[in-house]
């Protein structure tokens, strides 16, 4: 039988895991707050003391970019995000196409989920997906709920169509647990 | 009814239809009850030459099936393990609750559990006290049945790990604890086994056994043999090695550990393997059947069910799906997954092992319930093992040999055509074989199977097996699956929808001995429950919008049906209470795989979620909420 299964996609995946690992032998010694995505640019509550801060710095250019969105839908894939929260509607993690979230549905939000892991079960990525591919599979997930521009959003899905398309999945509206979601990030 | 025209007219009870070794059981009409037919169109489909020919002769001298002696003693009104006895037989013999007075059945009392996730545990009830564990995490509860309203005596916190709740496959259930000698013993998704005291509920061991972080959980129920605890890993869906391993019950150190893939030293193949067919014969298998090293992640884990045959001195054990689920990327036979071990309980050396899927393709876990029963065959009576597998084939097999002395659908299938009982081998219908870059569609049975983990019931008075099951087909498309420690290790998409009739769900009342439905009742919801039977001729199981029901053992009928909290996925039970009388009870509380949509809230615009279930049951989130809560039932007089 022919094995198709040392494709290029297992191969691009693990050499991202290895130099990733690279960069994690020499960044970790110093405990460096990865880019900026420490606790002191992200929210995950809805309360504030005094009045809400400003959103953090922008990386509002990956959510608009069709390129960084489609590069995402491709990383979310091979970091097996999608084994574990399906094509956006769930599976042992939660949906990420709904207009729920638990820990902010903001860009920085997304971001740090996928950077510091979460207690219920959600593994930390730290070290292992390099900082600029963590925004683009950040913007992707955005693009799961509508939040990214139509014009940038994944027209055709390679699976078996098994939900809308990104482009045409309505705008969730996220909903009262999703810190500054709605307020501060989240309008076009 | 079959669509094979003319000659399903001349078919007649006791006469079944043959070909190239694939019997097709015919129903025996009951009175008021639907009867449901398998759709022979599909099993007939690489059939066409199929033939009416009598039954053979033996059939006619209808014997009964009866449970494996050494393995079912008398009810002493307990239920101490979650498959009643060894024989695994869910069967008691207490009949205050009978088919006669069973409309009157009323609630006793209830307990909340606390948690919201699936409920998959039956209670136990030793001497006056009953026992409970929860899904993560997973506290253990006794409560007291000797006081009104059974008020709780102590409980359990075990604190397993927050992230142990990310490489559970299927909801965070667990299938039960086991009593054994004044201890309970559980199993924590973290892959832990601990035993307290059940009389204090104090703590007297633990032992760490998996590792979440390679993405082992354990989910099952342990089984106690000989001062045994045996338990089994979970995780076949994240690359992990399956195991069985064997503790002793009064300190939690390994006695034996037996792996279901790798060299024979690991697998504890030996001397004494004496396997029925040449297919499961050769060294090392457990690796030569893999591609290099595929087997260190090859899954074959052991999250099912174990039954014992003291007589025979064997345990018998299922193993899981091989991984990745993706077949192309595992060419070979993959051993020992997706088969049935006998073992020594005391050293763990195989006695045989019978492969039920070769190289599975459609993550078809050999780990359901296995019920020892002694049942005549060509005028003989034999020693057997009988199980109704995944794959939707009731198996009798020889518990001394391995032999398959029967393998009958008992649910719709189209992916495979029968099984040939000279060679064991399963013969699979190539069109329906997953293929990369291509969406196979309408495969019947699903990934969870004809039937999944939940178990089926047998009654020694009417001969008849309870099957919980399901009537789902599904559309798969391969994909390239990626290993990456303690993320799932999958490699295919699936979606699953009703098969044939519309309805998802069935309860089959099965003749081992005849070979055939004796009556059927068809379920709108898969059916995730267990079932229980009992002497009154009862037949108790829950569906999972919350109804538990009690049916007429022997014709079908429903007699009776309250309607719990939430869904019913948990295994009843039946016991006598420290006053002497029946008690029915059974835990509420809707999960698992297929309730995943409910308890996750998963969305089902996304036709993969849950693994492809949650779209086949998304309109469960609109009957029935989360949330887990014990339910005893009495009839009236007693309360
Ligand atoms: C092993 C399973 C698993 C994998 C792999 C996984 N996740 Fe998760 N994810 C979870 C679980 C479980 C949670 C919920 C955690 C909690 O509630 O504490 C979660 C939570 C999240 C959240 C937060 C959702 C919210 O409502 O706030 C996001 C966003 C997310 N994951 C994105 C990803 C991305 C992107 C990837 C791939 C890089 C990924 N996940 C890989 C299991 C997984």
């Amino acid at each position: 039988m022919s094995s198709p299964c040392r494709s290029a996609v297992s191969l691009a995946a693990l050499a991202v895991l290895t130099v990733a690992a690279c960069d994690r032998e020499e960044r970790e010694p110093r405990g460096a707050p990865v880019g900026d995505s420490g606790p002191a640019a992200i929210t995950q509550g809805t309360l504030y003391a005094g009045q809400p801060s400003p959103p953090g710095p922008s990386h509002r250019e990956y959510e608009g970019n069709a390129y960084h969105i489609s590069q995402g839908k491709q990383l979310y894939v091979w970091f097996n995000c999608g084994t574990c929260h399906a094509n956006g509607g769930g599976d042992i993690g939660p949906p990420l196409m709904d207009d729920q979230w638990i820990y902010g549905g903001t860009l920085e939000n997304i971001h740090a989920t996928i950077l510091q892991g979460r207690p219920n079960g959600m593994p930390s990525f730290r070290g292992k997906i390099p900082e600029q591919q963590v925004w683009e599979i950040a913007a992707y997930v955005r693009s799961l709920s509508g939040q990214t521009p139509k014009a940038a959003s994944p027209g055709r899905s390679d699976s078996l169509n098994a939900k809308p398309d990104e482009q045409r999945m309505p705008r969730e509206e996220p909903k009262g647990s999703s810190p500054g979601g709605p307020n501060l990030e989240g309008r076009q | 009814m079959y669509t094979v025209g003319a000659s399903a007219a001349l078919e007649h009870q006791g006469r079944r239809r043959r070909c190239f070794g694939l019997n097709i059981p015919d129903a025996e009409a009951g009175a008021d009850v639907v009867i449901s037919r398998l759709t022979g169109a599909m099993v007939l489909v690489a059939c066409a030459l199929g033939a009416a020919v009598p039954a053979p002769a033996q059939d006619a001298s209808a014997g009964k099936a009866i449970p494996a002696a050494a393995a079912s003693p008398a009810d002493d009104g307990n239920w101490v393990m979650p498959g009643k006895d060894y024989a695994s037989t869910r069967y008691s013999a207490q009949d205050e609750i009978n088919t006669g007075n069973v409309r009157d059945l009323q609630v006793a009392f209830t307990f909340s559990t606390g948690v919201e996730r699936g409920h998959e545990a039956p209670p136990l009830v030793v001497g006056g006290t009953m026992y409970i564990v929860t899904p993560y995490p997973n506290r253990l509860f006794a409560l007291d049945l000797t006081k009104p309203g059974a008020p709780l005596k102590w409980s359990f916190d075990p604190k397993p790990a927050a992230s142990a709740q990310g490489v559970a496959c299927c909801d965070y259930v667990n299938r039960g604890p086991a009593f054994a000698d004044g201890r309970l013993f559980i199993n924590t998704l973290d892959g832990q086994t601990i035993a307290v005291a059940a009389e204090t509920g104090r703590e007297l061991w633990r032992t760490q056994l998996g590792d979440i972080n390679k993405g082992e959980t354990i989910t099952m129920a342990p089984l106690v043999v000989k001062g045994k605890v045996l338990v089994g890993n979970s995780g076949g869906e994240f690359g992990v090695r399956g195991w069985l391993t064997a503790l002793d019950a009064g300190t939690g150190t390994i006695a034996w550990k037996a792996y279901s893939t790798g060299p024979d030293a690991d697998v504890l193949i030996g001397p004494d393997y004496k396997p029925f067919y040449d297919k499961e014969k050769g060294k090392d298998l457990g690796v030569t059947s893999w591609p290099p090293d595929a087997w260190t992640i090859g899954g074959g884990t052991v999250w099912g069910w174990i039954s014992y045959d003291p007589e025979l001195n064997l345990i018998y054990h299922g193993t899981a799906n091989p991984g990745p689920w993706n077949p192309e990327q595992r060419p070979g036979d993959n051993k020992w997954t997706g088969g049935i071990f006998a073992r020594n309980p005391d050293t763990g050396q195989a006695r045989w092992f019978y492969q039920v899927v070769p190289h599975d393709l459609y993550d078809h876990d050999a780990i359901n319930e296995l019920l020892l029963l002694d049942l005549p065959v060509n005028g003989a009576m034999r020693k057997t093992v009988v199980r109704p597998e995944r794959n939707g084939y009731l198996y009798v097999l020889d518990r001394a040999t391995g032999e398959v002395l029967s393998a009958d659908p008992y649910a719709a299938i189209n992916s495979s055509t029968g099984v040939d009982l000279k060679t064991g081998e399963l013969a699979m219908v190539e069109a329906k074989a997953p293929k990369l870059g291509k969406v196979v569609r309408d495969i019947c049975p699903t990934a969870p199977g004809a039937k999944d983990w939940n178990p089926s019931a047998f009654s020694p008075r009417t001969g008849l097996i309870y099957i919980p099951h399901m009537n789902l087909c599904m559309d798969w498309q391969s994909s390239e699956a990626n290993y990456i420690a303690g993320t799932p290790y999958v490699g295919a998409e699936v979606r699953m929808f009703a098969g044939p009739g519309g309805h998802r769900g069935e309860l089959s009342a099965w003749d081992p001995v005849k070979r055939a439905k004796a009556w059927s009742v068809k379920e709108d919801f898969p059916l995730w429950s267990g079932a229980l039977t009992t002497a009154g001729d009862l037949l108790f199981y829950g569906t999972m919008e919350g109804w538990f029901k009690a049916l007429d053992a022997r014709t079908g009928e429903e007699l009776w049906r309250f309607k719990t909290g939430s869904g019913i996925i948990g295994q009843p039970i039946a016991y006598r209470g420290p006053d002497g009388h029946e008690y029915v009870a059974v835990l509420s509380g809707v999960g698992g795989w297929a309730g995943a949509v409910v308890v996750g809230n998963l969305d089902p615009r996304d036709a993969t979620a849950a693994k492809g279930f949650a779209t086949a049951v998304a309109d469960l989130k609109t009957k029935t909420t989360k949330g887990g809560m014990l339910y005893v039932f009495a009839l009236p007089q007693r309360r």
